[in-house]
C-alpha cells in the first residue's frame, strides 16, 4: 500500500510538472501513466473521470487527480495524487519563485515554450485518436463525438454545455 | 473610487489570511471547467470587487501562469495569496482553491458512485459523455493549434513530432522536451 501511495504521488508529480499552459495539457501525460504504462485504468474508465472532472468546479487535472486517487487507494491515494499534482506549482511559486520569474524573462525560455507547443498540440491529437479508437463504439457514439466536434470547431461554446448535450444524447440513445 | 477601470489595489492595511483562503475556497466552489472559466472570475474577485491587487498585477501573474507547470487557476491563487501575504498567503490560497474539488470529487467517487454505478441511466448518461469528451480533445488540439501554432516551422514541428510519437511509441514527456529543444534551435533568429 504504501509503495502504491508513492507511486502515485510520483506519477502526478511527473504530470503536474510536465502539464505546461493548463486545461488539457495533462491529458495525454495522464494518458501514456495511468492506462498505458501503470494500467490503472482503462480508455473508458479515464473519459468518465474527465467528464466528471469538466462537469463539477474546480481545476480539472485537481479534479482528476483526486478520482484517480480514490479509485486506486482510497482518500489516502486521492490525497497523494492531489498532492502530487499540486507539488510542482508550490514548489516553483512558493520557494523558487524568484529563479522562476529570472526563468521566464529569458529569451531561451520563450523559444522553449515556441517549440514545445507544436509538441502539446501533437500529442494532444494523438490522445484524442488514441481514446477515440476506445470510446467510439458504435455508430451512436461515432455521431456524437462528430457533432459535439463540429459544434465545438464552428462555435467555440462553453465546454459544459457540450457536456450536457453528450449526456443528454447517452439519455436518449443508450441501447438500454 | 474608480476600481473597475483602474483596477487599482488599496493596500491600506493588510488582507487577513482566512479571508485569502475563503475568496479562493468560493472561487474553487463555483467554478466549473477549469482554468479558462476560472481566470476571469478571479479577477472579479480579487481585482474587481476587493481591490487586493490592480490589474497589472492581475495580469503579470496570467504570463507567469501560462508558462509554467500546473493549473491555470492554481498558479493565479498562489501568485496572489503570496503577494498579499508572503508564504502562508499563498499556502492558504492553494488549499482554498483545492479543497472543494477535493471533497466534491470525494463525495460523487466515494458515495455516488458506488450506488448508482450499475444505473441505467447513469450508464445511458456516461455512455454519451465518453464520445463527448473525446470530440471535447480532438476540439481543443484545433483551437490551441489555431491559437499557437504560427508560421511552417511550427507547423513542421508538429507534424514531425507527431509522427515519432506514432511510429516510435516515444513518451509524451520525451515528445514534450524534444519539442522544447528543436524550438531553442528553430527560433534562434526570431521569425514570424
Amino acid at each position: 500500500m504504501a509503495a502504491l501511495l508513492l507511486l502515485l504521488y510520483w506519477t502526478f508529480l511527473k504530470i503536474g510538472l510536465f502539464t505546461i499552459g493548463g486545461g488539457y495539457a495533462m491529458i495525454p501525460l495522464m494518458e501514456a501513466e495511468i492506462i498505458a504504462r501503470q494500467g490503472w485504468l482503462t480508455a473508458p474508465e479515464f473519459l468518465d473521470i474527465i467528464a466528471v472532472a469538466e462537469m463539477t468546479p474546480g481545476p480539472v487535472s485537481i479534479n482528476a487527480a483526486t478520482f484517480v486517487g480514490y479509485r486506486l487507494a482510497g482518500i489516502g491515494g486521492s490525497l497523494l495524487a492531489t498532492l502530487g499534482v499540486v507539488t510542482p506549482s508550490l514548489v516553483l511559486l512558493l520557494l523558487l519563485s524568484r529563479f522562476l520569474m529570472r526563468f521566464i524573462r529569458d529569451p531561451r525560455a520563450e523559444r522553449f515554450l515556441k517549440g514545445l507547443r507544436p509538441a502539446l498540440i501533437a500529442l494532444i491529437m494523438l490522445a484524442a485518436y488514441n481514446l477515440g479508437r476506445a470510446a467510439l463504439v458504435d455508430t451512436t457514439t461515432i455521431a456524437i463525438a462528430a457533432a459535439v466536434l463540429v459544434v465545438s470547431i464552428l462555435r467555440k461554446p462553453n465546454p459544459l454545455y457540450l457536456i450536457g448535450a453528450g449526456a443528454l444524447l447517452g439519455l436518449i440513445f443508450f441501447p438500454y | 473610487m474608480d476600481g473597475k477601470e483602474q483596477g487599482e489595489a488599496d493596500q491600506t492595511k493588510p488582507v487577513p489570511l482566512p479571508g485569502i483562503f475563503l475568496v479562493f475556497l468560493k472561487v474553487g466552489a463555483f467554478t466549473f471547467g477549469g482554468g479558462y472559466a476560472i481566470l476571469p472570475v478571479i479577477q472579479r474577485e480579487v481585482v474587481v470587487t476587493r481591490k487586493w491587487v490592480d490589474r497589472a498585477f492581475f495580469f503579470d501573474t496570467l504570463i507567469i501562469t501560462q508558462s509554467m507547470p500546473g493549473a491555470l487557476a492554481l498558479n493565479s491563487s498562489i501568485q496572489i495569496g503570496m503577494h498579499l501575504r508572503g508564504l502562508p498567503g499563498g499556502i492558504l490560497a492553494a488549499l482554498g482553491a483545492i479543497t472543494p474539488s477535493v471533497l466534491i470529487i470525494l463525495s460523487i467517487v466515494g458515495l455516488f458512485l458506488p450506488v448508482y454505478r450499475d444505473n441505467s441511466y447513469v450508464q445511458a448518461v456516461f455512455y454519451g459523455l465518453r464520445p463527448a469528451v473525446v470530440a471535447l480533445i480532438a476540439a481543443a488540439a484545433f483551437h490551441l493549434g489555431q491559437e499557437l501554432i504560427r508560421g511552417w516551422t511550427s507547423i513542421t514541428l508538429a507534424a514531425v513530432l507527431l509522427a515519432a510519437a506514432v511510429l516510435l511509441n516515444i513518451h509524451p514527456i520525451a515528445i514534450l522536451l524534444a519539442g522544447g529543444l528543436a524550438g531553442l534551435i528553430l527560433f534562434r533568429k526570431r521569425e514570424v
